[in-house]
């Protein structure tokens, strides 16, 4: 079976948090344990300061295993209001991010 | 998760619980009556699936352990926290005996009916009002109406409607709609627009344009996500956009960049608007707003050669000095390029199917309830009298007079207040230590709210519960499409809807017999104007677009007459034109062209008070996982956004001594409170930025502690009595001055 993940195109990344409370509500997570966090990374340019937001996977995130036997997205990926995030095979994954610059891939299982 | 035996209930996410000014359809899940889960519909145009992160907080919103869930009855001193639960019957009982003894003792208008931001409260607060008989509609403490009805003021006055930027959200298709066309630019002038949904414009639709295409103008004292992707970030000094924008119209103008077709025609007071700018070229612009001129240019040009393009404007432009002046010439950059009402401009907007959930404006008042009783209710309603366009506009109380009316009893006392779904002292109000003080002496106090908060602990005597948007039934025509809520649990405890409440209690104290026997029966009467019903709209999923040629829909409606009451092509004002010249405005004794006012202190008004307070303070910076002084009792929202904090340039910081995440002092002639540093170069090195309405839940909520709202809530550094002429605008929420100093314990 092929591993899955989720790609993010992070330079869309408004930072909103939405998915970080998706997957709070999904697997009722309680006492700041969460699968998905979101930084904030501001660099300083020759001529701008720039902010942008990183979402990380963390060590809680299960790609939302029992949602998605359903045929549903995951949680976050679902809510994303940037819709910045795909699931997926990490090959396909791979393949989609060579059209897709400042994007990460994340297999946390 | 055995998900296939969830029941799914889709409705539209409106006011309390998710908070905020909303619009996104939902699917509510439920199991053996509760609520699991809420997500975003994918079938809805509004959001497509998404929610925010208030929306996904809401089952911990709903069944939060300090919910109130039973009416309470006060029985220590105001602010002691001694409260008794009662029955509905006793509190209804109590509420009608004292409001009818003052009525017949003081007069209807002494008592204010008052309501925090616009949401599914409007309708039902002014119904339980024009019953009772008040006038006094108020959003208490809001200086200057400081929250878009300067802005929608001055729309009103130029184009007779409300305009807002494109964003394919009038259409069912949304981007795939064939009518449509992308903004090539977006001005995103003075608001975070990914915080959240404000004025009820979902804010990542810019995102959803930004992908396909579009191009950002930013206008921003702060550094943000969207300045990072903009061509052009104007990083003003907080309260100068009033002339960024008249010096944008000088260059659209003296370099012939307008749209001549589109002014000829359909234009009002070109020669007079020429004439003015002039006062205001880019250099002149510059001195004062600490923009180089050239950047002014390029802002202008970019705008005025690339249409269409839009404007998506924050609530900061109200709060500037003379706020609906400083929106007239926001307005003025769309009117004379022509982005009025074409696709991926400034759309009309109006309510869905011609649906209000309320009577908004004078002439609404007037068509529901006669000329008569309007007349009656505007000789009462306070501020109506000193101010034109308070009156001219809008059914509110003007806020900085209300205070004052408070304090002497002139010209008539105010005895009691119906407080719902506002937090007057923890958030709404500016100086909320004068609001603290004046209320605590009224005679009599409702509060209808989810939750304790600073306001319902100092100063209600009957506490009614009110349930979340998941547990009532509730519509929305604000904009676009139709929508309507839907019940999908029953209330938690004995809380009800606030539509509910407010029947029940306006069949008690009307003076004419209530025409109604249900809440549902008052909904269908509003919603028939639209040709539909709840149920109808329920059946439909919930929502439902004007159907084509409908005058709620776009575009172009100024040319097919479909804006005004003769139905002849143009626009509904005293011209039939784009008013750059506003009758509306002459007529109320008001400057009828747009003009620069300085804020009243800081670098140039006040120099030296300033070098004792030398930080520009700009309050209401947004957080994307509060709504106002909401939300933070909810652990999945608080542990994303912790502490209050002031956001301070790093070379700033290290000037004063201040380190990243250190508490300091945030100081003013006005007070003193606590903030969290967070020292980063997106802020501009003489401003600095903090969000409303901080409280703490979790600290005492007795008196004189109120949820430490007096050490963390900024409001406690503003003050009211600054509006403009119009009474509307001129606050200190966003060009205030303050000084930083480390706390040493």
């Amino acid at each position: 079976m092929p591993r899955n993940g989720l790609l993010i195109q992070y330079d869309w990344c408004t930072g909103c948090h939405a998915c970080e409370v998706a997957c709070k509500q999904e697997h009722n997570f309680t006492g700041g344990m969460v699968g998905i966090k979101v930084h904030e990374l501001v660099t300083v340019g020759p001529d701008k300061v720039h902010t942008d937001f990183i979402p990380v996977t963390t060590r809680f995130c299960d790609l939302c295993a029992e949602r998605v036997k359903g045929g549903e997205q995951p949680a976050c990926v679902k809510h994303c209001q940037a819709t910045c995030m795909m699931y997926g095979p990490v090959a396909t994954l791979a393949k989609a991010m060579e059209k897709q610059p400042r994007s990460s891939i994340y297999a946390p299982k | 998760m055995a998900k296939s035996k969830e029941e799914k209930v889709l409705s539209t996410l409106w006011s309390a619980g998710c908070g905020s000014h909303g619009g996104c359809g939902c699917e509510i899940f439920v199991k053996d009556g509760k609520v699991t889960r809420v997500e975003g519909d994918p079938n809805h145009p509004f959001n497509q699936g998404r929610l925010c992160a208030k929306g996904l907080a809401l089952p911990q919103y709903m069944y939060h352990p300090d919910r109130v869930t039973h009416p309470l009855k006060r029985v220590g001193e105001r602010g002691e926290g001694k409260w008794k639960q009662i029955t509905w019957d006793e509190a209804y009982d109590t509420i009608e005996t004292k409001l009818k003894d003052i009525r017949s003792k003081y007069g209807a208008e002494s008592v204010i009916f008052c309501q925090g931001t616009g949401r599914d409260i409007g309708g039902a607060i002014t119904f339980l009002m024009y019953a009772y008989g008040s006038p006094n509609w108020v959003q208490v403490g809001l200086a200057g109406h400081a929250c878009y009805t300067p802005r929608l003021g001055a729309m009103y006055a130029t184009h007779g409607h409300y305009a807002v930027a494109d964003c394919s959200q009038f259409l069912e298709k949304r981007f795939e709609d064939p009518e449509y066309v992308l903004p090539k630019y977006i001005i995103i002038w003075a608001q975070n627009p990914s915080a959240g949904c404000h004025d009820g414009f979902y804010g990542h639709w810019i995102i959803d344009c930004m992908k396909r295409g579009s191009k950002l103008i930013v206008i921003d004292p702060r550094s943000t996500w969207f300045s990072s992707r903009a061509e052009v970030h104007i990083q003003n000094r907080p309260g100068t956009d009033g002339i960024i924008a008249l010096a944008m119209l000088n260059v659209i103008i003296n370099e012939g960049l307008y749209d001549k077709e589109f002014v000829k025609k359909w234009c009002y007071g070109f020669e007079e608007l020429k004439k003015r700018v002039q006062e205001y070229p880019p250099e002149k612009a510059e001195e004062i707003s600490w923009v180089p001129a050239d950047l002014i240019r390029k802002a202008a040009r970019l705008y005025a050669n690339n249409k269409p393009s839009a404007i998506q404007w924050g609530e900061p432009v109200d709060a500037m000095p003379a706020g609906s002046v400083v929106s007239q010439a926001i307005n003025h950059l769309w009117a004379i390029t022509g982005n009025i009402d074409n696709p991926g401009g400034n759309v009309i907007a109006r309510n869905s199917h011609g649906v209000t959930t309320y009577p908004f404006s004078s002439a609404e008042l007037t068509e529901l309830y006669g000329a008569d009783l309007v007349k009656r209710l505007n000789e009462k309603r306070i501020g109506a009298n000193d101010y034109p366009m308070i009156k001219g506009f809008r059914g509110w109380v003007q806020p900085d007079v209300l205070i004052e009316q408070m304090e002497t009893g002139k010209p008539y006392p105010v005895k009691a207040a119906w407080i719902q779904t506002s937090n007057i002292i923890g958030g709404q109000a500016a100086d909320p230590r004068r609001h603290y003080n004046a209320m605590k002496k009224l005679d009599f106090i409702v509060c209808v709210d989810i939750f304790q908060n600073p306001t319902t602990m100092a100063l209600a005597d009957i506490f009614l519960p009110v349930c979340t948007i998941c547990e009532r039934d509730s519509f929305r025509s604000w904009w676009q499409p139709l929508g309507v809520s839907v019940k999908a649990v029953d209330e938690v405890g004995e809380s009800k809807s606030d539509w509910d409440i407010n029947l029940e209690m306006a069949k008690r104290l009307a003076t004419t017999p209530i025409k109604f026997n249900t809440v549902r029966e008052i909904f269908d009467d509003r919603l028939k104007v639209g040709n539909t019903n709840f149920e109808k709209l329920k059946a439909k999923g919930g929502w439902e677009f004007p159907p084509k040629g409908d005058k709620t829909r776009p575009y172009y409606r100024y040319e097919k007459g479909l804006l005004r009451a003769d139905g002849k092509p143009g626009f509904d004002t005293p011209t039939g034109k784009v008013e750059l010249y506003a009758k509306r405005f002459e007529e109320w004794g008001l400057d009828p062209l747009p003009y620069y006012e300085e804020p009243k202190e800081g670098p140039v008004s006040t120099p030296d008070l300033f070098k004792k307070y030398p930080l520009i303070l700009t309050t209401g910076r947004r957080s994307p996982v509060f709504f106002h002084s909401e939300h933070r009792m909810v652990p999945w929202l608080r542990e994303l956004d912790p502490d209050p904090v002031i956001e301070i340039n790093d070379k700033t910081a290290a000037d004063i001594g201040v380190a990243n995440g250190e508490w300091v002092y945030v100081e003013n002639p006005r007070g003193k409170i606590k903030m969290r540093a967070k020292v980063t170069p997106t802020s501009h090195p003489k401003v600095v930025t903090v969000p409303h309405a901080w409280w703490l839940p979790e600290t005492d909520g007795k008196a004189p502690n109120l949820f430490s709202t007096w050490d963390h809530n900024v409001n406690n550094l503003t003050s009211m009595g600054n509006q403009g002429k119009s009474g509307f605008g001129g606050t200190n929420l966003r060009s205030n001055i303050c000084r930083v100093a480390k706390i040493k314990d």
